[in-house]
């Protein structure tokens, strides 16, 4: 029951774009059609929810003070944590870099439909912020794939969201400093205090 | 001989004044008429979460403009040695090695802002912006014009996030870096006179919202349309 209550609370209330402002590039960038926001989204559910847990296998036996004592004991005072950034960044883009090989060979028509948002994925903010809050906050291994997956549906639904509303408000009449950039802004705010009413939920 | 090396001596353009013109466009761009943040649309993801005070957003900009002036750099001085197949992943690890050298600074001497900036200070890696500089400016011109292109546009980066994080923790908190504003003005005005604070400005939506209206101002002066 607590994994499905991290699960929802990744989801909602503690949604990647609305309460941390992560992936917001991407989110932005991509959100003018519905058929593209769902490939994007699609992809970093699925980036998400590999790479998340594949981290934390690594931050758990390589990088945490004292997580080298399954070699030898006498690594027990090693501490490599300065090192997760780098290592966390270089899994991620060694992962989509996989998952895209393996898409590609196996589901071709996945690929198609992914296809140019796999590599995108590997700098965007929200999948780096994913590993680290999971580092962060000590997950299990099973809290970090639930988290992996509910995060990455957190942004999935909110880029189409967006996406769609974008859609409809190419018929409207917006102020020429507002167009674009602007108006997607105060949408988004529009957006969190939706999402904020999901606040204080426990299931 | 020795009289054609002279000549070729004397053809030689005069080196090109420390601060040119064009030197000086490099920096002043990227501060209002192509700012990263509200015309290129980049590198907000790491940014908007720490400016609900203006303090660690202050420290925020500071390691954006050491990361982005350095990665540079090294970028421009590596430039003619990558090769372009893998030049992400070198971009990446560059980037990563001063991020994690900002992170270890700050948790040796600045711990209380090491822990309320969290993960941010490490987003600092997929700021687009970072990447952006080196794709586009750092692989193909030379050091020095390289650490001003980096500067500029790291300075046009850090007064907009100044700027939300001041309106954000004015109206939000009622303080300014901390000093408390508000207090100060009702105490001017007697006992019964005080300044609501609005919640909202806290809370992410205020930074959505905050830099949506500073995007709306700022194209409005320099007439920038999206299409």
């Amino acid at each position: 029951m607590d994994l499905f209550n991290l699960g929802i609370r990744s989801i909602f209330v503690d949604n990647m774009v609305f309460a941390y402002f992560l992936g917001m590039c991407s989110f932005l960038a991509v959100s003018k059609k519905v058929s593209t926001a769902l490939g994007l989204g699609a992809a970093v559910i699925f980036v998400l929810t590999v790479t998340v847990p594949v981290n934390w296998l690594l931050n758990e036996y390589v990088l945490k003070e004292g997580a080298l004592t399954w070699v030898t004991a006498s690594l027990a005072e090693v501490d490599l944590s300065f090192l997760r950034f780098i290592m966390f960044i270089a899994i991620i883009a060694a992962m989509v870099q996989l998952v895209e090989m393996v898409v590609e060979k196996f589901a071709p028509a996945l690929y198609g439909a992914l296809g140019i948002f796999l590599p995108l994925i590997a700098v965007n903010c929200a999948i780096l912020g994913g590993s680290l809050f999971m580092a962060q906050r000590d997950y299990t291994l099973a809290e970090s794939a639930v988290y992996g997956f509910g995060s990455g549906t957190g942004f999935f639904l909110a880029i189409i969201a967006l996406a769609a509303i974008r859609e409809k408000l190419k018929y409207s009449n917006v102020p020429n400093g507002l167009k674009g950039l602007g108006i997607t802004m105060l949408l988004t705010g529009l957006m969190g205090i939706a999402f904020m009413s999901f606040m204080g939920i426990d299931l | 001989m020795s009289a054609e090396t002279a000549e070729k001596v004397l053809d030689k353009k005069p080196a090109e004044a420390l601060l040119s013109k064009r030197r000086k466009k490099l920096i002043s761009d990227p501060l209002v008429d192509d700012n990263p943040i509200t015309i290129q649309v980049l590198g907000i993801c790491s940014a908007l979460a720490v400016t609900t005070q203006m303090k660690p957003t202050l420290v925020m900009a500071i390691s954006v403009v050491f990361v982005i002036v350095m990665a540079n750099l090294t970028i421009s001085l590596l430039r003619n040695t990558i090769p372009t197949r893998v030049r992400i992943i070198v971009q990446l690890a560059v980037v990563a090695t001063l991020v994690t050298l900002v992170n270890e600074v700050l948790k040796a001497f600045a711990y209380d802002m090491y822990k309320e900036l969290s993960v941010f200070v490490g987003l600092i890696i997929t700021n687009c912006i970072v990447m952006g500089r080196l794709e586009a400016f750092a692989l193909g011109n030379k050091p020095y014009d390289s650490i001003l292109d980096g500067f500029g546009s790291a300075l046009g980066y850090s007064w907009i996030i100044l700027a939300v994080a001041f309106f954000r923790e004015l109206l939000g908190s009622g303080a300014v870096f901390g000093i408390p504003i508000y207090d100060y003005v009702s105490g001017l005005f007697g006992e019964d006179f005080q300044l609501a604070t609005n919640g909202l400005m806290v809370s992410p939506v205020g930074a959505f919202i905050i830099l949506g209206l500073i995007i709306w101002v700022q194209r409005t002066k320099t007439g920038y349309v999206e299409h």
